[in-house]
């Protein structure tokens, strides 16, 4: 096995026991980034010095027997997280030369646990999509077929460790951008509560909704990056002052007497090949000891409506500090998908359609958080596709002006509530296409929802095949 | 058509091409037809909801803290003068 195949918690073992150092295997990621990048193109900028610097840091610390919990552990950070003294671009020409003066709350978080940072990942132009075809600096391509789409946003941190180039990644979520190209990607992908992480430095996209998170190669390390990340911060009055939980330490908890809820309103237009893969994941966490019950929910068609109005309202408001006068370039150089975007939310938040659009949206959003909050007394978690297919061909986003928001239907409904939801690969396709699995519950549920996952993930093999690259 | 384009487009502070505008016109109406279907639900006796922290008032002392040099805050743009950004002039 090459170094940059292993996962968080094998590389800390390894380090620990000096099988290997924090320098061989940052080698060994870039490497693996050198090899690939032609074809996958998950980097939008790679950060060879300063990797090989935090490496030399991490092997004198662990010589020293230093306690940080990610010590040497090699990352890729999606580049919509501004980054100190380094060019952030969120995928856009108009950040094309944006060197952020500090770090995001996140990053500094991962720095002070002793990561060692590889690189920034692609990402749909601000991210908006799901399928990285919007970003400014081309595609990034799916590592098990580069014919098709890795999903979005947070491609390139799917891609990148899906294809080993990196031990784990930070994406970021605002509806689906972590969960959705980390099925595509046949990775594990968690996206926390809304609050749960502080979005400090984040570039914002939809405030009421972005949320950062890891993708990583088992729930494990999910597990492990969340304690890192979560947490009350000064710089973001949204963030929650709840204790975090060692989210790694109840992985194993029997899942016997846990109450998981199937909604049929999740399997409608979903491709026959992922119903029947959902369907047996269902029955496998039934055989964990899960009670699997119906529950009816409020069908994502309207969430999805919701979304679009919230995102395209926010969005506008959000790019309006982009003027090319403190950083960045003037607003010339949005993109096609960018103005469609601040177009259609300038026109839901203009006077006499705010009512109409932006408001009762609000209050639709209100009605799902209800509809949650009632399916949550009788289930503990609930459980369906992450998305209605797998990987798409490249191209496929062009000219479908609600392409991302289609993609992501089965995902929108949580995140307006701000729910906590992972997703699990449980398959693939006749095409060899990854296929995934979303567990989801209420806010502050993660605990609950790593151990289904993990449960679920270490009763299976999926984890074990990786794409021929 | 509902979008009157040339109007929005100058709210929104961007200049588009007489292609964009016909692209953005028709591809926006499908949007707001999609999103149109929030009219089925009747919503006359639900509260709006904004955030889902249920957090409220979160203030913090006020207090001086160091922040960014000057000319680290300055270090992006490109146009300065004396130590400020330089606009250009808005009123006649």
């Amino acid at each position: 096995m090459n170094l940059n195949e292993l996962t968080i918690s094998q590389s800390l073992v390894g380090l620990k026991k000096k099988e290997f150092s924090s320098l061989e295997l940052t080698k060994a990621c870039l490497r693996q980034i050198k090899n690939q990048e032609l074809k996958i193109n998950a980097f939008v900028s790679i950060t060879e010095e300063k990797a090989i610097e935090q490496a030399k840091k991490a092997d004198l610390l662990i010589s020293k027997g230093t306690n940080s919990p990610l010590i040497g552990v090699p990352v890729s950070i999606k580049d919509n997280f501004c980054t100190k003294n380094i060019r952030t671009t969120a995928s856009s020409k108009v950040l094309d030369d944006f060197i952020p003066p500090f770090n995001a709350t996140v990053v500094k978080l991962l720095e002070e646990a002793g990561i060692v940072m590889l690189g920034k990942t692609n990402l749909d132009a601000w991210a908006h999509g799901s399928s990285t075809e919007t970003s400014d600096f081309g595609s990034t391509k799916n590592p098990w077929n580069t014919n098709f789409l890795p999903g979005g946003s947070s491609g390139g941190a799917a891609a990148s460790v899906a294809s080993n180039e990196t031990v784990f990644a930070i994406g970021s979520e605002t509806a689906g951008s972590i969960r959705q190209p980390a099925s595509w990607c046949g990775v594990v992908g968690l996206k926390p509560t809304y609050g749960r992480v502080s979005r400090y430095g984040l570039i914002a996209m939809v405030s009421s909704l972005d949320c950062p998170g890891p993708i990583a190669k088992s729930v494990e390390d999910c597990a492990l990056v969340l304690e890192v990340l979560a947490g009350k911060d000064s710089l973001d009055a949204t963030t929650s002052d709840r204790a975090v939980p060692k989210y790694s330490k109840s992985l194993n908890n029997s899942l016997a007497g846990i109450r998981i809820g199937v909604s049929d309103e999740y399997f409608d237009g979903v491709d026959e090949e992922v119903n029947e893969k959902i369907q047996e994941a269902v029955k496998i966490l039934e055989k964990l000891g899960a009670k699997i019950k119906k529950v009816k929910l409020f069908p994502p068609k309207y969430a999805i409506a919701v979304y679009t109005i919230l995102q395209r309202s926010e969005v506008s408001s959000n790019l309006a500090r982009y003027d090319g006068i403190r950083y960045g370039k003037d607003r010339s150089y949005f993109g096609e998908e960018a103005k469609r975007r601040i177009m259609l939310g300038t026109y839901t938040l203009s006077s006499g359609y705010y009512d109409q659009y932006y408001n009762k949206a609000q209050k639709v959003r209100t009605i799902i958080m209800n509809d949650f909050d009632k399916a949550f007394k009788k289930v503990d978690l609930i459980v369906g596709p992450t998305s209605p297919s797998t990987a798409l061909p490249i191209g496929s986003s062009k000219n479908h002006p609600m392409f991302g928001e289609m993609s992501d239907a089965l995902v929108e409904p949580s995140t307006i509530a701000g729910l906590a939801g992972i997703n699990v690969p449980c398959g693939f396709s006749k095409q060899r296409l990854p296929i995934g699995l979303q567990i989801f519950g209420p806010q502050f549920s993660e605990e609950r929802v790593l151990n289904a996952a993990h449960k679920y993930e270490q009763t299976t093999d999926w984890r074990k095949y990786k794409p021929s690259l | 058509m509902r979008i009157d384009i040339s109007r929005i487009s100058k709210l929104a502070n961007l200049s588009l091409s007489d292609e964009e505008k016909g692209k953005f016109e028709k591809q926006l109406d499908e949007t707001i037809e999609y999103i149109d279907k929030l009219k089925e639900i009747d919503t006359m006796t639900v509260d709006p909801t904004s955030q889902v922290t249920g957090l409220e008032n979160i203030t913090r002392e006020d207090e001086v803290k160091p922040s960014l040099p000057q000319e680290k805050v300055l270090s992006n743009s490109k146009s300065t003068h004396n130590g400020l950004f330089k606009v250009a002039a808005i009123l006649e």
